[in-house]
């Protein structure tokens, strides 16, 4: 019963969540001064008459003032239909849907990566506070705290691309290869890169917030009195401080998911990886405007599970925490 | 400082024997330390915001002969693909990205200022509007929202300046409004509340040496987020135009000639960005510990 209401409870907030987000994002894209039917065009525009634009207008429905666009939307967004993408000739669930399959492999990787790794690095420097191997990673820590991770990306693909040319250049597969033709390892080559990058850049805020944690727990008088008991450093460690440092690693990491897809945007454009984060980029770029709006309502929902995972994590973890005020 | 330090002093003759180490004082205060930083990051910031102005645009013009040069003494930067020295449009670059980065940061955290005031001050319907608004900028991803609103004003610079401006302030807001808070609940504040003093001039008298150090931490700490988002928009391509050679244009233009083994159009535009984010981050993080009244006197 507590998980019903837990569970109803959040779906009512995303519920309101999105119909407040399309409400904004509809109006904010029907200001736009870019004219859908010039973006998409491009350079063809002297060739097309008006004629044709009002063709074209009209095939689209954007004769119809904004309001009226925005009923029909919401209606046919009712029945699960998020529009047609012209960036990508198919409908916007499905372009949506095939980019985020390529997206999610890049953000697993490096999810999974920079925190287990984060997650280490931040005890490790934690428990041994003040020593060498703290001082450098805290030093790392906060250099990649202001790196911008685009350029990470350009510094790994000249290394390793072209220097080292032990990695592919750009892309999820090799070019000119059909999909089902390519075998598993040559994924994972394509994904080497772009995991890599998002990692490297996702480790440094998950080392410093374990890290601060780590140095609470053993600055603690549970510690001190662990210690005086006879209790070793590695017990410590092991009975004591991991327990309380997971938990806010976990939601930490489940909280990230924003600032994983922004990462996911830039380290797609820098590959050339054809995810979410490029088909975020093309809808911006060429004025796509359902793909956009489809985008913005995915992200939104993206971010929202991560929390509410995070929530449930902890309500099962945590004993200390009950349903009911959740 | 001198009280304390003539004070510990006797102490600490007494404590070897007691803790079997000395401690010995560092050479200068943590405070002189702090400062210290705080001059030097200034004058480094300051060099390149120089440097862009004494070097000239002499190197950005094209020379056909000196294409594609590593970087040597003469170039420390070296040359693009039209001979133009990569120095001279790193520093041009680094300055339009700083201006860009610095002007949003500051109407973005007096936006932040503003609302946090005011949600914190009426409470009630405003504060559950205004956090709301918050929490909803917390529920996308910060450069799905900058696309979005860079498409809707029409790209270019105005594009990145607005959606620079309508993504940070809310970090900073929340600060501000919990800290008005928190002095709104303070007993002296109760205390010329009940002696008749008005809220304008509580707000007059006691809010700015409360709330102003917070948000001047938070403005300069604000300018690195600002400026990595404005290289990033810029280098997506839906930020500036390409003949504007900002920090990420120059870097996403690079992207062609990195498979040349050019490296150097991407490593070193690159690495001033980042000593120059790292600046403000420096100098934030100082200033916070010299305002801060838990650090200020160590």
């Amino acid at each position: 019963m507590r998980w019903i209401v837990f569970l109803a409870r959040k779906l009512a907030r995303l519920i309101v969540l999105l119909a407040a987000v399309s409400v904004i994002a509809f109006t904010l894209v029907s200001l736009s001064p870019i004219d859908p039917i010039d973006a998409y065009i491009g350079a063809d525009m002297l060739s097309i008459g008006l004629e044709q634009r009002a063709q074209i207008a009209a095939r689209w429905g954007l004769d119809q003032p904004a309001p009226v666009r925005f009923l029909n939307w919401l209606e046919q967004l009712a029945q699960g239909n998020l529009g047609f993408s012209r960036v990508y000739n198919q409908p916007v669930s499905q372009a949506i849907g095939y980019r985020f399959a390529t997206s999610l492999a890049l953000m697993g990787v490096a999810w999974t990566v920079s925190g287990l790794l984060g997650f280490m690095l931040g005890v490790v420097a934690g428990a041994a506070e003040g020593s060498w191997f703290d001082q450098a990673i805290r030093l790392y820590a906060y250099t990649l705290a202001s790196t911008p991770l685009f350029w990470m990306g350009l510094l790994l693909l000249t290394v390793f691309a072209v220097w080292l040319k032990m990695a592919p250049f750009c892309c999820a597969a090799p070019v000119g290869m059909l999909p089902e033709d390519v075998t598993l390892w040559q994924r994972l080559q394509h994904l080497a890169l772009p995991a890599a990058t998002l990692s490297i850049i996702g480790i440094a805020n998950m080392a410093l917030h374990t890290r601060q944690k780590m140095l609470d727990v053993m600055h603690s008088d549970y510690v001190l009195m662990a210690r005086a008991m006879g209790e070793s450093p590695w017990g410590v460690i092991r009975q004591h401080a991991l327990r309380n440092v997971a938990l806010p690693a976990v939601t930490l990491q489940f909280a990230s998911l924003g600032e994983l897809f922004g990462g996911a945007v830039l380290a797609e454009q820098v590959f050339s990886y054809p995810g979410l984060g490029q088909a975020t980029i093309l809808a911006g770029l060429q004025g796509d405007v359902p793909l956009l709006l489809g985008i913005v309502l995915f992200s939104t929902v993206f971010v929202f599970s991560g929390n509410t995972l995070a929530d449930l994590i902890y309500q099962i973890v945590d004993p200390r925490i009950r349903l009911a005020e959740g | 400082m001198e009280l304390t330090d003539s004070l510990s002093t006797p102490a600490a003759i007494n404590q070897p024997v007691a803790h079997g180490r000395v401690r010995r004082a560092p050479l200068i205060s943590r405070r002189s330390q702090a400062l210290l930083t705080i001059v030097l990051c200034l004058i480094l910031i300051a060099a390149v915001l120089a440097g862009a102005w004494l070097i000239g645009d002499a190197g950005l013009k094209t020379s056909l002969g000196e294409r594609n040069l590593a970087p040597h003494w003469q170039h420390p930067f070296g040359t693009d693909w039209l001979g133009r020295d990569m120095l001279t449009r790193t520093l041009h670059g680094l300055t339009l990205s700083m201006r860009l980065g610095l002007a949003a940061a500051a109407v973005s955290a007096l936006i932040a200022a503003v609302l946090g005031t005011l949600s914190a001050t009426f409470g009630g319907k405003v504060d559950l509007v205004i956090t709301w608004t918050i929490d909803l900028f917390y529920s996308l991803p910060h450069l799905v929202v900058m696309i979005l609103i860079a498409f809707v004003v029409g790209g270019g610079v105005n594009g990145v300046m607005v959606s620079l401006v309508l993504t940070h302030w809310a970090g900073l807001a929340r600060v501000i409004r919990a800290e008005v808070l928190q002095v709104r609940q303070s007993d002296y504040v109760q205390l010329s509340l009940r002696m008749g003093r008005t809220p304008w001039w509580i707000a007059h008298h006691h809010l700015p040496s409360h709330v102003l150090p917070q948000f001047l931490v938070g403005l300069i700490l604000l300018f690195p987020h600002a400026i990595l988002h404005e290289a990033g928009l810029s280098f997506i391509g839906i930020g500036l135009s390409p003949n504007t050679p900002a920090i990420g244009i120059i870097l996403a233009e690079s992207m062609r000639y990195l498979s040349a083994g050019y490296w150097w159009l991407a490593v070193m535009p690159g690495l001033a960005l980042l000593t120059m984010v790292k600046l403000f981050d420096i100098l934030g993080g100082q200033v916070r510990d010299l305002i801060d009244p838990r650090t200020a006197q160590e």
